[in-house]
Order: structure tokens, then sequence, then C-alpha cells
């Protein structure tokens, strides 16, 4: 076993997975991708990373580092894709790592049936995220003139009232929404994971995150899914619906309860 | 048959992933091993939740009210 190495795990499959990428996908820190088989036809994509960086005393202080935590998330998504492309793959959690490859190959074993089981049921089925966002601003109408027999203060608080209304019906159009799309999501699904709301701005300016939800879908109806999720909340102000993906059901990784 | 994937005839999915969508799937999502892990499901909690705040930080909107009561999982996470 090397104490200076140690191989980070991306994803597992059946039989031989080659990465499908647009352009040479490398791994974690640029390490190259390699595959380890286990018995049975399990397949585990790897790449080595070093030691000082991913042990158990180290890892946790890197993943705070938001930087370094996107490089290892983006690399890693790299190549979890790549596979994904051409076959059902098993995505890992964020930083799955083991002492030596011979350690990864003896998990392929101990997991085989609960990894084979899983990928058959993954089979053909893609995952996509489905989010409701609601801006209280997007819904506000054309400033109408004020009364004209309006006190200043009196159009103030008419005006903070008419915002505060527009809010909660924001808000409670977009639970309405999200209600709506989740039946109709499930619908074609067979499986739904809920997400803990995104809070923060981080995925644009479309308001608020207000559910936040992954849906694993046969791989031949995404269109449809995107069209009826897209039409759920097109007429209702300041209510949008975003759909993403397909990602590898990552969401489902760990077990499927319809 | 192709699997539907992030590249080729997907117009929509060629956007950069956002990376709070990534980290959705990567700390919450994807197998969870034992043996070898170096990283307890505590320390990815821990992740997340240090991670939410320095998000909130970075953001310059407050968020609003938390109107929406908590439904129920259908994964446990």
């Amino acid at each position: 076993m090397s104490e200076t190495e140690m191989e980070y795990v991306y994803a597992v499959g059946l039989g031989d997975l080659v990465l499908d990428g647009t352009a040479p996908v490398t791994g974690v820190d640029g390490g190259t991708v390699r595959t380890v088989g286990g018995g049975r036809g399990l397949t585990a994509l790897v790449s080595t990373v070093p030691a000082d960086r991913f042990a158990e005393e180290h890892l946790p202080r890197q993943l705070e580092d938001l930087e370094r935590l996107e490089a290892i998330a983006r690399a890693h998504h790299a190549v979890v894709d790549a596979a994904f492309a051409t076959a059902t793959v098993l995505p890992m959690r964020l930083a799955t790592v083991y002492h030596d490859r011979a350690r990864v190959a003896a998990m392929l074993d101990e997991q085989h049936p609960y990894f084979e089981e899983l990928l058959r049921t993954l089979d053909g089925h893609v995952e996509l995220g489905l989010k409701v966002y609601a801006e209280p601003k997007a819904a506000a109408p054309a400033g109408g003139p004020e009364p004209a027999d309006a006190s200043p203060g009196r159009a103030y608080l008419q005006r903070r009232r008419a915002e505060r209304r527009r809010a909660q019906d924001t808000y409670g159009a977009a639970r309405e929404s999200a209600e709506r799309a989740a039946e109709v999501a499930s619908a074609l699904a067979s499986a739904r994971a809920v997400h803990r709301p995104q809070q923060g701005e981080w995925s644009g300016g479309r308001g608020e995150n207000v559910s936040n939800e992954a849906y694993l879908v046969p791989r031949q109806d995404v269109e449809r899914f995107r069209a009826e999720l897209g039409a759920v909340a097109s007429d209702v102000p300041g209510v949008t619906i975003e759909v993403t993906g397909p990602w590898a059901p990552y969401s489902f990784a760990g077990g499927v309860s319809s | 048959m192709r699997p539907v994937n992030g590249r080729g005839a997907e117009p929509a999915a060629q956007a950069p992933v956002a990376l709070i969508d990534l980290l959705d799937r990567l700390l919450n999502g994807g197998a969870v091993l034992t043996g070898d892990i170096v990283l307890s499901i505590a320390d990815v909690d821990l992740v997340h939740i240090s991670l939410r705040a320095v998000i909130r930080s970075i953001t310059a909107d407050a968020p609003g009210p938390a109107i929406i009561p908590p439904r129920a999982r259908t994964e446990e996470y």
C-alpha cells in the first residue's frame, strides 16, 4: 500500500467503461482516469490522488475551500458525465477515496449484489433536476398613477401593503406550482428525490428557490418532461420552473424508493 | 442506443453546470460506501452547512422569508 498515493473513485458500472468526452477528460488534479475491474463484470473509474491532500486529516480543509471544492467537484462530474455518455453508471459521492487499487477491487466484490441491482434499476434512465422559484418583483404590475387625493404618507403605506400582498401571492402561487410540477413530474418518473431548497443567488436572478427536486426519468421521456414541466408555470407571474440535466443518477445512487 | 447526455443533441444541457446543482448531487447524492471512506456523512453535512453560510455571505440579496413549509422527504439525506 502506498503511503503517498490514494485512489479516488468516480463511478461504478458494468463491463468496459469508456470516457466519451468532447475533449480529453482528466481526473481530480489532472490525474489519469483508469479502470479497476472487480469480479463479475463490475468496473470502477479511478484516478490516483496525493494522500497529503485526500487523506482523512486533510480532506475536510480542502472541501471548506470553495475554489478547491469547485475544482474537485467539476473534475469529478466531468469523469462521471463522460462515462455516462455511453453507459449506465453509478456515481460516487464526492471524495470517495480508497488506499489503493486492491481496496477498490475488494470494495467492488463486497458491494457487487447491491451495485448490480441498482445499475439494473437505473439502466435506461437519466436524472432531471426540477427547481421552482418565486420572484415577487417579477410579478409587479406596471406602476399605475397614484391616486391624486392620497397624501405622500398614505401613498407610501398603500404601496408597501401592495408589495406585501404581492409577495404573499407569489409565494402562494409558487407553492401551488411546485405541487403541480411534482405531480406532473412524478407521472413521468420512476423515482423522486427531494433536495433542500437552494439558498443564495448562485443560480442567477430567478428569485427564491422554493423547491429543489430530482426525478429519475426514462431516457426517451426527457424532452416530454421538459415540455410538460415548462408549461406548468409559464403563465404564473413571478414563478419560474427550471429543469436541469440530464444528469447521471446522482440523487438515486443511494437506492431508489419510488 | 446511446443514453442521452449533456452533449451533442442536447442544446439545453450545453450551458455550464451550476456549481450549486452539482454540489447538491455530489454532497447529498452519489453512492456512499463503507471501507476506506475518509469522509463521514457528518463531515459532509458540516461542509454543506458551512458552504451554505459561504453562499449566503457572498450573495447580494438576503434570502426571503421561508414561507414554504418543509415537505416530507422521499429520500433521506
